[in-house]
């Protein structure tokens, strides 16, 4: 008979010290990235605005469970949306909660989906250089991710290019729902150009490619629709696994960020299953899948399953490589984990402390 | 177990909450309908402070598209994850037997009870003529 644990841990005694993988930043106000966009797109943004591949300007596909898809306790006093004050940032989540490093990722006006490529172009320069100015050169704890328009390959070399040498940014940042599966050719230029910068790429939930939301089709309710990330992020790995991206790019580094993590150890066994059998279709894939997928893919905590039992979590760590895991809160959002009770498990204090610190620490390569 | 005067009643309005401390716990006072309930402000699944969270009703459905919204105002909905918990009992909505917070004994009580029995009022001074909300810790 199992056992159900009627109480998670207290918060330990020892200082928390974390590397948060997923934070989201949000603008005060638009004008705030008007210093560093060309005027003819500050025109552009005033005259025709953005433009998705859905319905109605600036909504999401589904309601979220709430305004902002925040925690409602986010809201700073001197009004903006959550995430938008740095104080209170500090305030609510980096000082209470031991964060030694964070990772930005910015989700506003979504410029990789954006229609007019040479706006995504544009909204992603500028977003990059906000990152730094707004964020990074204020609170030295936080890092900024490389916004790329993935559409435009060319442009989003050249961004790559240029934030590489800059040690502000730690990861480039694509989101999974783009116009083909992101193992496709036309992409490969953008993980040439991550692995010749040393950049690793992060795939995190998101993205209006005007696809259904699922592979069953658009959803009614939001939480049907939640757990679509969970496809969407096998459909990205399998893609760069049968496509042969991690093949021909053995240095890649891959995070999934805000997909779950239970659906891992059975993709990988059905993906190990099909190879066996229908390898020659793809003989370029040259080792089992889950041999790519464990050494070249990494991925992140938040929105983690809950298992009824310490001992499934930890036996789905097992399975997935204890190294393989980045921890996220993902603050402000309303599914925010806070790092003392996020692992339902009787981790010891090494397992807790390469979950929360470690792993992100080797992974980002923050010595 | 004390008995602590924690507020006068005209101090948490209709279908409002009030946060006090008492004995270093945080605890949320709320005002529904008329009746006092008392719950900790902490969610016991992650931590949050529940009492910060929306106050909602009962949403139940005997089929697809055949809501009925009841108990008005009963619900206290966590600021983060959303889970509901029922301001009577503590008990949360979905997993009632494991998820639960702490809820509290509250009285209303007159003035002159308070005075005339050996309660010490500890948040404030009681007098004879009010209502007073007396929460047991």
């Amino acid at each position: 008979m199992s056992t159900v644990e009627l109480e998670r841990p207290r918060a330990s005694n020892y200082k928390l010290r974390v590397i948060d993988c997923d934070i989201h930043p949000a603008m005060t106000s638009w004008t705030e990235v008007h210093p560093y966009l060309e005027r003819q797109w500050i025109e552009h943004l005033t005259v025709y605005g953005s433009h998705l591949r859905h319905a109605f300007s600036e909504a999401l596909s589904h309601p979220r469970m709430s305004p902002d898809a925040a925690r409602i306790d986010a809201y700073p006093e001197e009004g903006g949306p959550p995430g938008s004050s740095l104080e209170l940032m500090k305030k609510q989540h980096l000082d209470p909660n031991g964060i030694e490093v964070g990772m930005l990722i910015p989700l506003r006006w979504n410029p990789g989906s954006q229609r007019n490529l040479d706006l995504g172009v544009a909204l992603t320069r500028a977003m990059n250089t906000w990152q730094v100015e707004r964020w990074v050169k204020q609170e030295p704890r936080l890092r900024a991710s490389v916004l790329i328009a993935q559409e435009d390959t060319v442009a989003s070399v050249a961004e790559i290019d240029a934030r590489g040498g800059d040690p502000n940014f730690t990861q480039i940042l694509i989101l999974p729902k783009t116009d083909e599966p992101l193992g496709r050719r036309r992409y490969w230029p953008i993980y040439e150009a991550a692995v010749r910068n040393n950049l690793p790429i992060t795939i995190h939930v998101g993205g209006t490619n005007g696809h259904p939301s699922t592979g069953g089709g658009w959803t009614s309710y939001y939480m049907e629709e939640h757990h679509s990330v969970a496809q969407t992020m096998q459909a990205v790995v399998a893609s760069l696994v049968f496509e042969g991206v991690l093949e021909r790019f053995p240095e890649l580094r891959v995070v999934i960020m805000e997909g779950g993590l239970g659906w891992v150890p059975s993709l990988n066994a059905r993906m190990d299953k099909h190879w066996a059998r229908l390898r020659s279709e793809v003989p370029h894939v040259k080792k089992p899948p889950s041999e790519y997928v464990r050494e070249q893919v990494w991925f992140s905590t938040q929105p983690m399953e809950e298992p009824a039992t310490s001992a499934e979590l930890i036996d789905l760590f097992d399975r997935i490589g204890w190294d393989r895991l980045l921890f996220s809160t993902d603050y402000p959002h309303w599914d925010f984990d806070d790092p003392r009770y996020a692992f339902r498990a009787n981790l010891t204090k090494a397992q807790r402390e390469q979950l929360l610190y470690e792993n992100a620490r080797k992974f980002y390569r923050l010595d | 177990m004390a008995r602590h005067v924690v507020a006068t009643v005209d101090q948490i309005p209709l279908d409002q909450r009030l946060l006090v401390q008492v004995n270093g716990r945080e605890i949320g006072i709320f005002n529904v309908g008329g009746e006092y309930f008392a719950v900790g402000n902490r969610c016991p699944h992650e931590g949050a402070s529940l009492c910060k969270g929306r106050i909602v009703g009962l949403v139940e459905a005997t089929g697809p598209g055949d809501y009925q919204y009841s108990r008005r105002g009963e619900l206290l909905r966590c600021p983060w994850h959303g889970w509901e918990f029922d301001l009577r009992t503590g008990r949360s909505w979905c997993e009632p037997d494991r998820t639960k917070v702490r809820s509290y004994d509250l009285k209303v009580e007159p003035g002159g009870a308070l005075i005339e029995g050996e309660l010490r009022a500890e948040t404030f001074q009681v007098t004879i003529d009010k209502q007073y909300v007396v929460l047991e810790v």
